[in-house]
């Protein structure tokens, strides 16, 4: 018996809900910092916060010990020239990483400075960051005295592309050594060991919790945030949650795009569970957000799972050699040690390998030669980075128990089989929360970290501007007191998040999530126009007014599912407000108009931003960099930061 | 042949993300805490295998089988349409998960 229609033929009847219901009743806690979302930023903002010796409250949508993107692995420590074998100095690799336009150059500064001190910390509560069991002596960048495995990745410049023809000299790695700005790392033994310190340091964790909605001073819209509202998945009860600061750290939207079950299973590179609700919190509270605008077509999890990290084997990505079908080496880059760390083909080469298949130069299927590596770098591939990253370890354990042998047998690669993943495929990426040098929102007593800010990096930026906010949060904390909650923006949220379970009949949460995506794959994709983009947000106005309405759930987790519809519904009229500031096309924004088809106008060369404000929207903007000198604004703001953590 | 038969909606699919053998599983329901999506509820009787109960919601990324304390007692089953398959290189010939 292990599907419940299983039990339903044994037994005859379905099986009970097995938790108690608990709609409508109120849990209340009362904390200094509240962090909802506990990812990896979540994680460390909590751990950091706890150790100044203050109360703190973890809420998290599934259970802390394996939930976010980084839950199951994480392979690679991007961006961390602050290791001891790094040959750039931090700030000006920072500054080299946020030429990138439109990147977040305050993140990546915290990242650059302090992800090697997360990175110690994580060793410290048990994470494993070195080859302690001498497995891949021999590997190319395995240092002998430290034990750290160094990753190609960055070789020569943070890109995935091939080394550029003039590369970057920077003024700390004259005679351009490997910048050696990446490590390789043991991910799958992170986040357990993670929830574990939350609960030595004493932090409160509410696992099966969804954050709901923010609570502001007074219930006012723009005003201080003292708290937050949240329903537990499996009970339907309602928690209320007062505290000095808030840090959200919750996942994007990336479900907005896509609900399909049959292709390839549901999967947006994350869980089904990305569905933005801290930023739609942070949003109905008045909060700024930027560069919702730019949604851009997802290449690594595109729509079929045949890739590493959404559910099924491609020797397509990293490391590995392509050939053909008849054996014959594909010109496509392996992000190996021989091209400086290259992960995506430019798309010359990309033509050239499709027109190559055309005539008859390259015999399909390729396939990853794994067998024609040497025995370490193959280990090194196979074993460490691979089976560390992501959901990856399931995909080499299950390969290997049907019989694969990584030392005689090609892996077989779907990228060209498939051809390219349909366009309306995407994620929208680099939109989120505008934050200042305390990770700040633009609200008091709100905070954003990893994810939940503008223009996030990965892993390694999520843990240190997770550390970051909690400290920051902390010293906030230590001069305010509580704020009051307005009963009435209580009674106006439950009313809204139980709405779904007092209806029996009537429209399915996937219904409505299906309904929501085509709208955007129709209206918002490759193209944009003024048109197409109204016609988007009067055809969801329309969803609101008549399909939310009949939207119902019949069990707390329904009830969720049916509230991260809304919260994606939202999270796409903003995506769409945003579309229609933008009055230009732009290519770094992967942004499209063709009723402005200027490309990257100076004068729309700019973060714009957008809030409510009374319930209307409020357009802004801010000026590239204006976070000001990177270096100098870091220090400004951190002159009592003491390294890794020492009780 | 039974005489009555229940009439049934079409099930979700990909409907089976994983496999348990109830002769090892103990029923220790880790597995239920380790999914961020919560695929799985409690059986009710005490002992037995976790029932699926929203396995199209389930995003592959195999934690409930990492963790699980005792081997062979779940199983990761991929989807017909996402089964990988290789090739040996001496031989040529084609295997597939």
């Amino acid at each position: 018996m292990t599907t419940w229609q299983d039990y339903y033929k044994e037994e005859g009847r379905a099986p009970a809900w097995p938790y108690p219901i608990k709609y409508e009743q109120e849990q209340e806690i009362e904390t200094d910092i509240l962090i909802i979302g506990g990812g990896i930023a979540g994680c460390w903002a909590a751990i950091s916060a706890a150790r100044q010796g203050l109360r703190v409250a973890l809420v998290e949508k599934g259970d802390t010990v394996r939930s976010g993107a980084g839950g199951p692995g994480c392979d690679h420590w991007c961006n961390v020239p602050a290791n001891p074998l790094s040959n750039v100095d931090p700030d000006e690799w920072a500054e080299h990483m946020a030429s990138v336009p439109y990147s977040n150059g305050i993140g990546i500064q915290i990242q650059c400075r302090e992800d090697w001190d997360t990175l110690q910390e994580m060793e410290l509560i048990g994470g494993k960051i070195r080859d302690t069991k001498d497995e891949y002596v021999g590997a190319i960048g395995r240092d002998e005295k430290t034990r750290l495995m160094l990753s190609p990745r960055y070789g020569v410049a943070n890109s995935y592309l091939p080394a550029p023809k003039s590369p970057p000299i920077f003024k700390s790695n004259p005679d351009r050594k490997r910048n050696n700005v990446v490590l390789r790392i043991w991910g799958t033994s992170f986040k357990p060991a993670l929830k574990r310190e939350c609960k030595r340091l004493g932090v409160k964790i509410f696992d099966r919790v969804m954050g709901t909605s923010l609570l502001t001073e007074n219930g006012v819209q723009g005003a201080r945030v003292i708290g937050a509202t949240g329903i537990n998945n499996r009970t339907g009860e309602f928690m209320i949650f007062k505290s000095k600061a808030t840090i959200l750290s919750t996942a994007g939207s990336g479900g907005m795009w896509i609900i399909d079950t049959e292709v390839g299973g549901l999967c947006y590179m994350q869980s089904r569970t990305k569905t933005g609700d801290g930023m739609v919190m942070g949003w109905k509270a008045g909060a700024a957000l930027t560069l919702l605008e730019a949604s851009s077509l997802h290449s690594i999890g595109g729509g079929y799972k045949h890739k590493w990290y959404t559910g099924a084997g491609d020797a397509s990505y990293e490391n590995v050699p392509l050939v053909d079908a008849n054996g014959k080496r594909l010109p496509y880059p392996i992000q190996g040690w021989e091209d400086a760390g290259a992960m995506a083909p430019p798309a010359a080469v990309v033509e050239a390998i499709r027109e190559g298949i055309r005539k008859g130069e390259y015999a399909l299927p390729f396939y990853g030669d794994f067998p024609g590596m040497s025995d370490v770098e193959r280990r090194a591939t196979w074993r460490l980075m691979l089976s560390e990253e992501s959901t990856v370890k399931i995909i080499v354990d299950t390969f290997n128990k049907a019989g694969y042998d990584e030392s005689k047998d090609l892996l077989q690669s779907y990228k060209f089989l498939e051809g390219n993943a349909p366009p309306q495929w995407r994620d929208p990426g680099r939109g989120g929360l505008v934050v200042d040098w305390n990770l700040k929102t633009s609200l008091d007593g709100l905070y954003a970290a990893g994810g939940q800010m503008f223009s996030p990096q990965d892993h390694s930026f999520c843990a240190s501007t997770g550390r970051y906010a909690g400290r920051k949060a902390s010293a906030y904390v230590k001069e305010i007191s509580q704020g009051k909650i307005s009963r009435e923006q209580i009674e106006r949220e439950k009313a809204r998040v139980y709405a779904p379970v007092r209806r029996t009949a009537g429209m399915d949460w996937r219904e409505l999530h299906a309904g929501i995506a085509r709208t955007m794959q129709w209206y918002c994709a490759e193209y944009k126009t003024d048109l197409l983009l109204n016609m988007a947000l009067d055809n969801l106005r329309k969803i609101e007014e008549e399909s939310v309405p009949l939207l119902y759930a019949l069990d707390p987790h329904k009830l969720m599912r049916g509230l991260e519809d809304l919260s994606l519904l939202t999270n796409a009229q903003i995506v769409l407000h945003a579309s229609l500031a933008r009055k230009a096309s732009s290519i770094p924004l992967g942004f499209q108009r063709i009723d402005f088809p200027a490309l990257d106008p100076p004068e729309w060369n700019k973060f714009l931003t957008i809030k409510l404000e009374n319930d209307r929207v409020k357009n802004e903007e801010l000026p590239v960099g204006f976070w000001g000198n990177m270096k100098q604004q870091y220090e400004a703001h951190n002159k009592d930061y003491a390294g890794v953590y020492k009780k | 042949m039974a005489k009555e038969i229940p009439a049934l909606p079409n099930v979700s699919t990909p409907g089976t993300p994983v496999i348990f053998n109830p002769e090892i599983c103990n029923g220790c329901n880790q597995c239920i805490e380790n999914c961020q999506v919560d695929v799985y509820i409690p059986n009710p009787r005490k002992g037995k295998p976790p029932i699926i109960l929203h396995p199209e919601e389930c995003w592959y990324c195999g934690c409930c089988v990492n963790d699980c304390h005792r081997p062979g007692a779940i199983t990761f089953n991929w989807p017909l349409a996402q089964r990988g398959y290789w090739k040996n290189k001496a031989s040529g010939k084609i295997s597939r998960i």
